[in-house]
């Protein structure tokens, strides 16, 4: 089968192009650099079926980014039968440019001219056939999102890939041409080489990978510099040629474009809305109100604060106030929209899909009544409720990632970066980096995705390391159910100080290990910022809903795969003892799981959840445990085994689903004090995050940084979590815990003095892709993280 | 007049006469059409006084005040 490459500029519709040729359903987004790996389908309405891949978008064929450098590999060594070149033809110059480096390489090219519609709309005129005689390349005009001309393309594309091309330059007539020819009949004299023309011009420019693989011809290009010398650039043939580029695509092919209006002069829709969102003064305060507004329409159970900021203002009547019976499934679907308050769009949401497991629930608890306890007990709490704890959260993850797409789609997400990037830069991280951190408050896993649009590779795993610690809405319960406990058991500082509390902790760790992890293991330069802002423009229905699409099947898989076999495993342990006897729910501290959590139990002694407690003290570490699969288990592991400890303790007890009894049930029951309280709370908020999360951080993390990664959050929540208790239990432990985190400071900053960061020292390991020596850095600087 | 395009004003419009520095943010600047000669309009900076955000070659780009040092630049009236 033919193979067809697409190839062109970040954010000029490739992958709605290729979405439309192979029918599927790829993640587009309207902010530069979505598609970061290849991707590809089939394309099936043309004479002959035909492999389409979609490469990354690039500017250029230079090295420099990962991107750049899959793309032209892929050109290069894979020699598809033709390569779709697709120009954005609102912004035809600087697509151009990487069209004649195209152009160079011997292969067959076709240029898709996109987005004509909105060319056309600006009152513009674009001529198509001009272009195509002047550039020697077939050109047809398409339009991806409605479109429009995708078989003409597909029909010239399957035609032209029967020709061969020779490759073409524009550099004819720059100052360096016979120096190119020279080297291109030099190259081609050579077997092994295809496209001399491309090697060459990249050779001119001294182009590192270039260099590397043609040695024997660096001293022609030497020897040629010598007796060179351009009035403006002297020897610098990278700026030569870049400009030479430029200047031909100005004076040969502007003139294929008739603009009603210069660029930059008239304002046009999108202009004045931009005029408001970056505005100088109020830009900052309408991004806070919109991210609030996102937040509050999710999360929000007082819908725009009908019923008062405080609960004494409340004056909403339950539902059971207003007489109704709240048995009745009816009455109890009403309740998913309004109790006592009105709730927040994505809570109804969430409120639904609770009522319909608990309705599935009780229908499989009807259909088991016959059966064995132990298939009861495996089907209802092994298998459902482990399904339903990942379904709970989808409507509000799915809200959450309905509101970022609509500001990623509009266009807005690039301002945003544009706007915070000066904040950003402090902690040695970029402005783009602000999306997925913000994304980690409602699920790290689109987060972790959301990380690839970062084009510094330290500032990815910088990023995806600490976006754990912007708590999640599955670690929420944690925090609500352990505050409620500890304010019901001592007098202590209302429950919303401490839950704000520890967001801002996770905040504070985040930004201290960013700042930690530039200074000690990614030493290099702030990534630059030089980034296109794209035009806004109103999100489509269809886009949005490929969007959610790709999240609810993710999700999907998920509870299918991940989540069924280890909740499954979790209740086969906690309902069998060593000698494979069925245990009732009652028994569960003969279970294997008991065992087990007894034996880690010691690990925890120094966050104060360890050898200190009382023999039901195991309860902990099974928690921290079950937490890793899913953090909904927490709280729930906790609501299981109080019911055992109170019935084999003989002890009233009474679940409730907040979790806060339970809380009060466990200090009573294994004297655990207050600052271990804080401090087990801090644990699972740092620590590994759920198996889902680190299934994706894996999938996204360059090879070989997942283990160090992993070791990096046990440290992290370890080191802090005791920080907190040793603090908290023994306040004079506060001055060793500053000592030695100033001796840390010290050690870095002065280890930073003595071993100099060099740039092109980091650039040769990288570019080797060596990781190893990384690592070995890594190792030594995870044991003295004391944030 | 020839000045830095991180000294302009905005509004200002000039154009390119000399990028400096090296390696990769020079090499980036280039791709993304920042060569001498090109026209750039200033359109805004950003609330806190950086990035900047520049019209050039009909597409809005933004870069830093620090990146922006290194692009000289002929200031049109």
């Amino acid at each position: 089968m033919k193979h067809f490459a697409l190839a062109g500029n970040p954010n000029c519709g490739k992958t709605t192009l290729f979405n439309l040729l192979t029918g599927s359903t790829a993640y587009v987004g309207n902010w530069p650099g979505v598609t970061v790996d290849k991707r590809e389908g089939t394309y099936k309405k043309g004479e002959e079926p035909v492999k389409i891949v979609d490469l990354p978008g690039i500017y250029s064929l230079s090295p420099y980014t990962p991107e750049e450098v899959v793309s032209r590999n892929f050109i290069l060594d894979e020699k598809p039968e033709c390569v779709i070149n697709i120009v954005d033809a609102t912004n035809l110059e600087r697509n151009l440019y990487l069209t004649t480096q195209l152009m160079e390489i011997d292969v067959p090219m076709i240029i898709a001219l996109n987005m004509m519609d909105a060319v056309e709309k600006n009152g513009d005129r674009l001529d198509a056939e001009e272009l195509e005689k002047k550039i020697g390349v077939p050109v047809v005009k398409i339009s991806a999102l409605k479109g429009e001309g995708i078989k003409e393309l597909m029909d010239r594309a399957i035609k032209c890939s029967k020709e061969q091309r020779k490759g073409e330059t524009v550099l004819k007539d720059s100052p360096i041409a016979h120096l190119i020819r020279d080297v291109s009949i030099a190259l081609s004299a050579q077997k092994d080489v295809n496209a001399p023309l491309f090697h060459a011009v990249k050779l001119c420019e001294m182009d590192e990978i270039e260099a590397k693989a043609h040695e024997e011809l660096v001293p022609m290009v030497d020897a040629f510099k010598a007796t060179f010398s351009d009035d403006t650039f002297g020897t610098d043939f990278e700026a030569i040629v870049a400009d030479a580029r430029y200047k031909y695509i100005s004076a040969n092919y502007s003139s294929v474009l008739e603009r009603k209006n210069r660029a930059g002069e008239k304002l046009t829709k999108s202009d004045k809305a931009d005029r408001v969102l970056t505005h100088k003064i109020w830009g900052i305060p309408i991004f806070i109100v919109i991210l609030f507004a996102i937040f509050h329409l999710t999360f929000s159970e007082n819908l725009l604060y009908l019923n008062g900021f405080t609960s004494s203002m409340a004056w909403m009547p339950t539902l059971e106030e207003l007489g109704m019976d709240t048995e009745n499934v009816g009455v109890q679907l009403l309740a998913c929209f309004y109790d006592g308050t009105l709730f927040s769009p994505g809570v109804m949401l969430q409120n639904i899909m609770g009522w319909l497991t608990d309705l599935v629930g009780m229908g499989l608890e009807a259909a088991c009544a016959n059966a064995p306890e132990w298939l009861s007990g495996f089907i209802v709490n092994g298998v459902w409720e482990g399904l339903a704890a990942v379904l709970s959260f989808v409507p509000q993850i799915l809200a959450l990632f309905l509101f970022f797409s609509i500001l990623e789609d509009s266009g807005y997400m690039a301002r945003i970066a544009f706007i915070l990037d000066r904040i950003f830069r402090k902690f040695g991280l970029s402005g783009r980096a602000f999306m997925p951190m913000i994304m980690g408050f409602g699920c790290s896993v689109p987060a972790f995705i959301n990380t690839r649009t970062l084009a510094d590779e330290h500032e990815r795993t910088a990023t995806i390391r600490v976006i754990p610690f912007f708590s999640c809405g599955a670690k929420l319960p944690i925090l609500t159910a352990i505050s409620g406990g500890i304010l019901g058991a001592v007098d202590a500082p209302n429950v919303d100080l401490i839950v704000l509390g520890m967001y801002l902790l996770g905040i504070i760790v985040a930004i201290a290990a960013v700042i930690l992890m530039r200074s000690t293991t990614m030493r290099g330069k702030v990534p630059p910022f030089i980034m296109e802002l794209p035009a806004y423009h109103k999100p489509l229905f269809k886009g949005l809903m490929i969007h959610l699409w790709d999240k609810l099947k993710h999700f999907i898989k998920k509870a299918f795969t991940i989540i069924l076999a280890s909740t499954i495993i979790v209740w086969f342990l906690s309902h069998f003892s060593w000698s494979w006897h069925y245990l009732a729910d009652e028994e569960m501290s003969e279970s294997i799981l008991a065992s087990l959590g007894m034996l880690i139990q010691p690990i925890l002694t120094p966050i104060g959840c360890g050898s200190q407690l009382t023999k039901y003290g195991w309860v902990f570490a099974v928690a921290a445990v079950t937490g890793l699969i899913a953090k909904e288990n927490v709280i729930a592991t906790f609501s299981v085994l109080c019911a055992t400890i109170a019935a084999g303790a003989g002890v009233e007890f009474e679940a409730t689903e907040e979790g806060v009894t339970e809380i009060i049930f466990l200090i009573q029951q294994t004297g655990i004090t207050v600052p271990a309280l804080i401090a087990f709370i801090a644990f699972n908020m740092l620590t590994i995050p759920c198996f889902a999360a680190c299934a994706t951080a894996r999938a996204e993390l360059p090879k070989g940084k997942f283990k160090w990664t992993l070791l990096f959050w046990v440290a992290a929540s370890y080191l802090v979590s005791t920080a907190i208790y040793l603090m908290g239990s023994w306040w004079w432990t506060a001055f060793i815990v500053a000592a030695v985190l100033a001796a840390a400071i010290t050690g870095i900053v002065l280890w930073n003095k003595k071993h100099p960061w060099k740039e092109k020292e980091v650039a040769a390991t990288e570019a080797a892709g060596e990781v190893a020596n990384e690592a070995a850095v890594t190792e030594d600087n995870e044991t003295d993280k004391e944030e | 007049m020839v000045k830095k395009l991180s000294e302009f004003k905005v509004g200002e419009r000039g154009v390119i006469k000399t990028v400096a520095g090296e390696g990769m943010i020079r090499r980036r600047l280039f791709d993304m059409g920042v060569t001498p000669g090109a026209d750039v309009y200033l359109r805004k900076k950003a609330p806190l006084g950086d990035p900047l955000e520049v019209t050039i070659r009909g597409y809005e780009l933004t870069l830093r005040k620090t990146e922006a040092d290194s692009v000289s630049m002929e200031v049109k009236e």
